[in-house]
């Protein structure tokens, strides 16, 4: 069963909810080794997304929803995180295409799109301790999944576990790019604040598409 | 010299290659823009500093409202301070039409060398592509110091070849009370960049403003104003003019 718009809006209303409730882990991560921005960032960013989903034209598809997210947040996250993630969710809204229904390789193309994004807009590597240690894992098995003929819920639950795992295996690396980098050797021992707000948002995909098809 | 009259409110300058200040703080990009307007009094610079709401941060529509009041068609240098900061001008660069693109660029160069080099040379006139090599210029200045402390090192030193020396020369002493600070130091490459000629000031290039400014030239001190090309007589002269009148200082 292919995901649409119904699983696209519970998807953003997800992710507003669940990043509002971590608010202030992100900020505590992100202070610990960043500029401590992150967790009230992305709060204000999809917090601006939540009235303007009700503005949505009827016809709309999941394509649409990833679009607006990704203009909101390009336009009110102040941090990296804005341009980076609205790059990501323009890219998945590109691959999303016009399509009302996403299946299996459908959702796999939509996160790969958007890891390419926001690999081309931060320049980060795997291994750089950024946001992308979350994304490639999650990508990665996304594929795996849909490639053994999964369902479109089934590949998201596949790249939510992973991008927790990559998420998790931020702790121990020396960051290479963004604020934490100025660190160096003292950011190891702490999880990177964007790759936990990546599990989190994939994790939100994937419980949304939990609902919808249980619904 | 001809003296461009201030500007009260930033919108692109006929003619002139604009340049935005992107910094995560307002007041930062407010503060390069006030820096550099002392020089560059018509250029259109301006501040895109800080978020919508005055925090901390960078906006994407500050950035993109900013290009749109600098860019009179002659191109953009967009100057930036740290990581995000770039990746928000880039982002910006994205959502522009094509034909616009094409005429910004982001300069990878330090926020307060680099802008008030860039200002300097959008007012003199210059293309986008100068303003960006004078931006450019501004890498590592501070280690650069270049001539040494004589600020000497380009004058042709006792016993040289006569080969090494220059087709038209003038020594002069600087009267003005602060010498070769910021202000004279950009009048003096404004007017050397209206000279096709390549033209020196002890041996270093009179159209890099940091260049000059790292001289440290003071009152009293001896300068030498130099063009190895035979058709640099009269560039030579007139900034050798320009540094007599003492940049109209007293």
């Amino acid at each position: 069963m292919g995901l649409d718009i119904t699983w696209a809006v519970d998807w953003v209303r997800l992710s507003a909810d669940v990043i509002a409730e971590h608010r202030i882990e992100l900020i505590t991560l992100d202070r610990e080794i960043g500029d401590g921005d992150h967790g009230e960032n992305m709060d204000r960013g999809f917090q601006a997304v939540l009235p303007k989903l009700d503005d949505l034209p009827a016809g709309s598809t999941p394509g649409d929803v990833l679009k607006l997210v990704a203009t909101t947040l390009i336009s009110t996250v102040g941090g990296a995180a804005g341009p980076l993630y609205g790059t990501a969710y323009l890219k998945g809204a590109v691959a999303a295409g016009s399509a009302a229904s996403l299946d299996g390789p459908a959702i796999a193309a939509v996160l790969a799109a958007a890891r390419d994004g926001i690999v081309l807009r931060g320049k980060a590597e795997s291994g750089d301790k950024t946001m992308i240690d979350a994304w490639t894992p999650a990508v990665d098995a996304a594929e795996a999944a849909a490639s053994n003929g999964s369902d479109a819920a089934a590949v998201l639950a596949a790249a939510s576990d992973a991008a927790w795992a990559g998420a998790e295996a931020t702790e121990p690396l020396v960051a290479r790019k963004g604020r934490a980098s100025y660190l160096g050797e003292r950011s190891a021992g702490h999880r990177d604040p964007g790759a936990q707000s990546t599990a989190l948002l994939l994790q939100a995909a994937s419980d949304a598409a939990s609902a919808s098809a249980g619904a | 010299m001809r003296r461009p009259r201030p500007r009260g409110r930033e919108v692109g300058t006929p003619g002139k290659v604009g340049i935005v200040f992107v910094s995560h703080s307002a007041r930062i990009a407010e503060g390069l823009v006030d820096l550099a307007r002392q020089m560059a009094p018509s250029a259109a610079l301006v501040a895109a500093g800080g978020t919508d709401d005055g925090r901390i941060g960078t906006s994407f529509d500050l950035v993109s409202a900013g290009i749109g009041e600098a860019d009179a068609g002659e191109g953009v240098a967009v100057l930036c301070d740290l990581g995000s900061a770039i990746l928000t001008a880039e982002t910006a660069l994205d959502f522009l039409d094509d034909d616009v693109r094409t005429r910004v660029r982001i300069v990878d160069a330090p926020l307060v060398e680099g802008g008030v080099a860039a200002a300097v040379s959008a007012e003199a006139g210059d293309d986008l592509a100068q303003v960006v090599a004078a931006a450019e210029s501004a890498r590592g200045a501070a280690s650069t110091g270049a001539a040494g402390p004589d600020g000497g090192a380009g004058a042709p030193g006792p016993g040289e070849p006569a080969g090494a020396a220059s087709a038209h020369a003038r020594s002069i002493t600087l009267v003005n009370a602060d010498g070769l600070h910021a202000r004279p130091a950009a009048e003096l490459v404004k007017l050397a960049s209206t000279f096709p000629q390549r033209v020196t000031v002890n041996g270093t290039d009179a159209k890099s403003l940091l260049a000059i400014m790292s001289l440290g030239l003071t009152k009293g001190a001896t300068v030498e104003i130099a063009s190895d090309d035979p058709d640099g007589r009269a560039a030579v002269d007139a900034i050798a003019a320009l540094a007599e009148s003492g940049f109209g200082e007293a």
